[in-house]
């Protein structure tokens, strides 16, 4: 191994570590904001914790002091009701105040219960009502095709969320206009409100039927930084052909007790949970 | 004998000279730019138009994400697909986030005609008036047409532009100015004001030519601008004639009948008819017939407007 090779590896290594740190620092933001709320989804929020991560600290290119930055990489997250995973990214990242991010629900608050780009700014796309945001995804990226620009558009999609017919149409289109800048991510954490997803409907082959509508199809451990990393990496060399990043997840992952709980997928914690969750996430003291 | 003038190919030539000049006007279609006339559009401007299939939740959703990068975003197919089938999308993706999406659909309405009760949208107007930010604005004929295009491509926001299948006569000049958010007063009447939208301004002015051969005087106005909708005119009819008619080519729920009822009865209380389909679905048939069938004829109007007058003595 060549010494630049070395001196690389080291690096990443020690930034991997760091994105590690601050997908539990958004654990934390996400369990202490659904609780002071009272309500919420902690489940789809923590499964999608370590790709939001990636993509804000990371993989992105934005910058929260210019806001309408047109060679900016939007974010879309289709699945809505992971709001509080991409608030607390967003807050870290320095769109607005940390401390803002317990008015999470609260009337007057800019922290809507589903992302509202009126309200907060670094919002690309409000969503909510599902599949619709993977859509406006299509619709930014046709409008970066067509500006010649080479922005990348992400978007974060449920696994339950592809039960949702107009996600076909859209992924029919996608690959029809060749939308080589646009990286889906699905949170295939499993679970859905009702149930395990293949009891509730059955989604299965999800690659093929991906593959199928003419996408590259990437799958991954969503908890790992590194896998996501190198999976935008592969996706970036795509052409013509849009990608998904099939990332299998846990919901409520680094919860012990949220973890695979269909419970938790819109429920908050107690005072008691919140105290355990909390426990959990800060680990060996790391943060006080 | 009355010229004829198809708003769809106002719209679609409109468009194209508009795109011209602005390279942000966009335009999306479902399967139906033939129909809608945003082949005009296509032809010169590929590259700036999106055919998404018949897969019209997508293509509203797309118009939004379009919209965030900056672009005058044209969607269109016919008014029952438009509106209907994507309300979810409008109100979600468009009209929540206030982004700049013109929905101008075509075949709006009963005169639509042959594909009967499943194409014959007569509820588009109460699903978009719900919607906080949307304006809606339907054109009387080609002329207002293609001024209201010219408006709206510079109007910043959500709006719903609804044209029919049917050529239609023209009734305004070519100095004629498009006033967002007011009424068009066409003529003035001491007796009754008629207030239409879209193809029955034409048989409201025909229905005020009858009334006066019967000695009676009444206005008609144009209300193409559904929302907003003009408040003060709408109370200074009341306050002049004290007896309102609405005619529109849509339900009775919902319309314009109910829009200027709302503020009547909050602002002016006075007698109202409306002219409007009953809370029936439609049925195929030539255009006319159903005109006729629907109770949309100008002899309708008229007799709308002399009830409106025989209520108003027995309340003086």
């Amino acid at each position: 191994m060549s010494d630049i090779q070395k001196t690389y590896n080291e690096e990443l290594n020690q930034t991997i570590k760091d994105l590690e740190e601050k997908a539990r620092i958004i654990r934390q933001h996400v369990i202490e904001m659904i609780h002071e709320a009272g309500s919420g989804h902690p489940g789809g929020s923590l499964s999608a914790a370590d790709i939001l991560t990636a993509l804000y600290f990371y993989i992105m290119r934005h910058d929260p002091k210019n806001l309408n930055w047109p060679e900016r990489d939007r974010l879309v997250l289709s699945k809505g009701h992971a709001a509080p995973a991409l608030y607390a990214a967003l807050a870290e990242s320095g769109y607005f105040p940390v401390e803002e991010l317990i008015t999470l629900r609260k009337l007057g608050s800019r922290l809507q219960g589903h992302p509202s780009m009126r309200h907060l700014p670094g919002i690309d796309m409000s969503t909510g009502s599902l599949g619709q945001g993977f859509s406006a995804a299509i619709g930014i990226a046709l409008g970066g095709k067509l500006d010649r620009k080479d922005y990348y558009v992400y978007a974060i999609l449920g696994d339950g969320e592809i039960e949702e017919g107009s996600i076909w149409e859209a992924a029919m289109s996608a690959s029809h206009y060749n939308l080589d800048h646009l990286i889906a991510f699905l949170d295939r954490n499993r679970l859905q409100i009702d149930g395990r997803t293949e009891q509730v409907m059955s989604i299965a082959p999800v690659k093929e039927k991906w593959e199928a509508f003419g996408w590259n199809v990437i799958e991954i451990n969503g908890h790992s930084i590194h896998e996501i990393i190198r999976a935008v990496d592969r996706a970036k060399t795509s052409e013509g052909r849009p990608n998904i990043i099939i990332a299998h997840t846990v919901k409520g992952k680094g919860v012990s007790f949220m973890e695979g709980s269909v419970h938790f997928h819109g429920k908050a914690p107690n005072d008691e949970q919140y105290q355990i969750a909390m426990r959990e996430l800060r680990g060996k003291g790391v943060r006080p | 004998m009355k010229i004829m003038a198809s708003a769809r190919e106002v719209f679609g030539n409109v468009l194209m000279e508009l795109g011209r000049k602005d390279h942000s006007i966009v335009a999306l279609n479902a399967d139906l730019s033939s129909s809608t006339k945003t082949s005009i559009f296509a032809k010169e401007f590929p590259e700036r138009f999106f055919n998404m299939g018949i897969a019209e939740q997508n293509m509203m959703a797309a118009a939004a994400g379009l919209a965030t990068t900056g672009k005058k975003v044209f969607a269109s197919t016919f008014a029952v697909f438009a509106t209907g089938r994507v309300y979810d999308q409008i109100r979600q993706s468009i009209a929540y986030p206030r982004l700049n999406v013109k929905i101008v659909a075509t075949h709006g309405g009963i005169t639509v005609g042959g594909d009967g009760a499943s194409h014959q949208m007569l509820e588009d107007i109460a699903l978009m008036r719900v919607l906080p930010n949307m304006t809606i604005i339907i054109p009387a004929d080609a002329v207002e047409t293609d001024r209201v295009i010219r408006y709206i491509v510079e109007h910043e926001g959500p709006s719903y532009i609804r044209l029919p299948r049917t050529k239609s006569p023209v009734l305004f000049s070519d100095d004629y100015t498009f006033e967002p958010g007011k009424g068009h007063v066409i003529s003035e009447g001491d007796d009754v004001t008629i207030m239409a939208i879209g193809l029955l301004v034409d048989r409201a002015i025909d229905a005020a030519k009858l009334l006066k051969n019967k000695g009676i005087s009444a206005g008609v106005v144009n209300m193409s601008c559904v929302k907003p909708i003009d408040r003060e005119l709408i109370i200074e009819c009341a306050g002049k004639t004290g007896a309102i008619v609405t005619a529109e080519e849509h339900s009775i729920i919902g319309g314009l009948g109910e829009a200027v009822a709302s503020v009547l009865v909050q602002n002016a209380p006075c007698i109202q008819e409306m002219v409007a389909i009953p809370d029936v679905f439609g049925e195929s048939g030539e255009s006319e017939e159903l005109m006729t069938k629907y109770g949309l004829t100008v002899e309708d109007i008229a007799r709308k407007a002399e009830r409106a007058l025989e209520r108003k003595a027995v309340m003086c």
